[in-house]
């Protein structure tokens, strides 16, 4: 088996000037972009931990997603506005009074607590529900993508107290900054990458471990675990659990760049998205995964723009080739030029 | 009186009216080694399935020094003292050889402390032990997975001594070995017996007359005959259902 990409200092060293120096080398709407994609770019290392070293698929990140996305945009809605009024949508939809659940969101620090503790904390009951019933592998994929759909749908029907199809979009102030002021913008940028790296650095030392070991022995050899006298279910929910916090900070820190959070972004067809931006990345290696959302999500930026109706071939060709050619995606390349080369 | 090390009490196995094992009982004394033969399909894997926890018996009682065990959960199996080898191979592929010995050696294996960064020394060093004992000192940093089939059955069997269970099940330790590396096992598995118990299944009967031993007959899920090789040998029923001769 291919080992993940060797990181050279080297190359790292000038991945993150590159990445400092951006405010001075992008414009401001490349930078907002590279910003974007960063942040899309933990819930990639999510999926390397859960589906590269863990074997666990889940095609319902994007409920982790928007857990996240949706808890900051809350906030977001509420701090422009006075005490007693209320956010647009819900003045349009005819609502009253604000949902106690809403009023809680004033706070800045509620909503930072519900970006760290709602997504890991639902996805620990519901790892640990599903795996100690041992069911894995395909079944496990399609109860996570029924997951998704449910959320999707469900944010779509419930019009008055979340924004229903639009979602939550037109915000302004976070902590008192102005979001869109051009230095804002810098620092946003600058805290996605600071964040990056600690996803980063955090899932290399995890997976360099003891906790890494149990994690990849699990992927084929449950019950040889089992037999060994450790449990593999604790890895596991450990694994999605994680995954999900990743996940959740990703769709929070998106939805500042974009200015927006809605069920476009958290149902099925973005929940596969991510698992292909993980595919043509490597799905093993945590380099991979930020190569490959930032990969295809320029591309899809660049195709996308340029001639609309190709974007989709264009993704499901790339995911072809990775799963015919390149198991392991750019990085598996880089991994076997090295073997090669060493050999 | 101190109950026996391992004891099958009636235990029936059930997989939808085909009784794999019917009604058996049998004993595994501490510090010795038991050898159980017997033609395909007499039980035999059915009945280490049925000790160490993947099946569930659908009659009577499997007793560990006297406790039952076969509603414990897997990895309790192993806590206790049982540990097996499968009759495929079953090493952790993506892992490095000593890595699979040391995780198998873990003394403490909650996982949260898989989370800390402190060496388990002690299970490095029965590792180290380990890879002397099976011959793979030599592939101590190969991956698992890249192993030969033989090296790997040897790993497996290294890996089951590692956990330090007091009692190990070998299924089938020389299947798909050549007669060099079959007497080469023989030679590591009775190198096993006095500090832990051993349980062996084999067909074999070349590598069974190897290991010496008490040995169990199974046929048809159920004891047919227990003694020594030369007993066994001498039984006309044995030979009439099993060694093939009337």
């Amino acid at each position: 088996m291919p080992r993940a990409l060797p990181i050279k200092p080297a190359a790292g060293l000038v991945a993150l000037i590159l990445a400092l120096a951006a405010p001075w080398l992008l414009s401001a709407y490349d930078l907002n972009l590279l910003g974007r994609f960063l942040a899309l770019s933990l819930t990639a290392m999510g999926l390397v931990l859960l589906w590269g070293q863990g074997g666990v698929l889940s095609l319902g990140q994007g409920v982790f997603f928007g857990l996240g996305g949706y808890a900051l945009a809350m906030h977001l809605k509420l701090a422009d506005l006075g005490p007693t009024e209320l956010p647009d949508f819900m003045v349009w939809s005819g609502v009253t009074a604000l949902p106690w659940w809403w009023a809680l969101f004033r706070s800045p620090w509620v909503a930072v607590l519900a970006v760290l503790a709602v997504a890991p904390a639902l996805a620990a009951l519901f790892a640990w529900a599903i795996f100690r019933r041992r069911i894995g592998g395909v079944y496990f994929a399609l109860i996570t993508q029924a997951l998704a759909l449910g959320f999707a749908t469900l944010l779509i029907s419930q019009q008055d107290k979340t924004g229903g199809f639009n979602g939550l979009t037109d915000y302004h102030t976070l902590f008192g900054f102005n979001l869109n002021r051009p230095a804002t913008a810098i620092w946003l940028y600058y805290i996605t990458v600071l964040f990056t790296l600690l996803a980063f650095a955090g899932l290399t030392w995890l997976l360099a471990g003891r906790f890494g070991k149990l994690l990849r022995a699990s992927r084929e050899g449950s019950n040889r675990l089992r037999f060994l006298g450790h449990d593999p279910v604790p890895y596991k929910v450990v694994a999605f659990t994680v995954a999900a916090l990743l996940t959740s900070v990703s769709g929070a820190l998106f939805t500042l760049h974009a200015g927006v959070v809605s069920p476009a972004l958290v149902g099925v067809v973005p929940s596969i998205e991510m698992v292909i931006w993980v595919a043509i990345g490597g799905r093993v290696s945590v380099v991979g995964a930020i190569v490959g959302a930032l990969l295809v999500n320029f591309a899809k930026d660049k195709i996308s723009t340029a001639l609309p109706e190709l974007w989709l071939y264009g993704l499901g060709f790339l995911f072809i080739i990775a799963v015919t050619i390149l198991p392991n995606g750019i990085s598996g390349l880089f991994a076997k030029r090295a073997k090669d080369a060493g050999e | 009186m101190t109950p026996p090390l391992l004891e099958l009490k009636n235990v029936t196995v059930d997989f939808d009216g085909f009784k794999a094992i019917n009604d058996l009982s049998l004993t595994v004394p501490a510090g010795a080694m038991t050898v159980v033969i017997g033609p395909n399909g007499a039980g035999k894997s059915t009945m280490c399935d049925a000790i160490i926890g993947r099946v569930r018996p659908t009659g009577g009682r499997v007793l560990l020094r006297g406790e039952e065990i076969q509603q414990a959960a897997e990895h309790d199996v192993v806590a206790r003292g049982i540990c097996r080898k499968f009759q495929t191979p079953g090493v952790l592929s993506p892992l490095s050889v000593v890595d699979n010995l040391t995780l198998a050696a873990a003394s403490d294996r909650r996982w949260w402390k898989s989370l800390t960064r402190r060496p388990d020394s002690a299970a490095r060093a029965r590792a180290e032990e380990i890879l002397e004992m099976v011959g793979l000192a030599d592939r101590r940093d190969a991956l698992a997975g890249n192993l030969s089939h033989g090296e790997k059955q040897w790993l497996e069997i290294g890996m089951v001594v590692a956990t330090d269970a007091e009692l190990l099940l070998l299924d089938e330790p020389t299947a798909g070995m050549g007669a060099a590396e079959s007497t080469r096992t023989a030679e590591i598995v009775k190198a096993l017996v006095g500090k832990h118990s051993v349980l062996v299944i084999d067909h074999d009967i070349d590598f069974v007359s190897q290991l010496g031993g008490r040995v169990v007959v199974l046929h048809q899920g159920q004891l047919l005959r227990e003694g020594s090789l030369a007993e066994i040998r001498a039984d006309a029923e044995v030979a009439a259902i099993y060694l093939g001769r009337a």
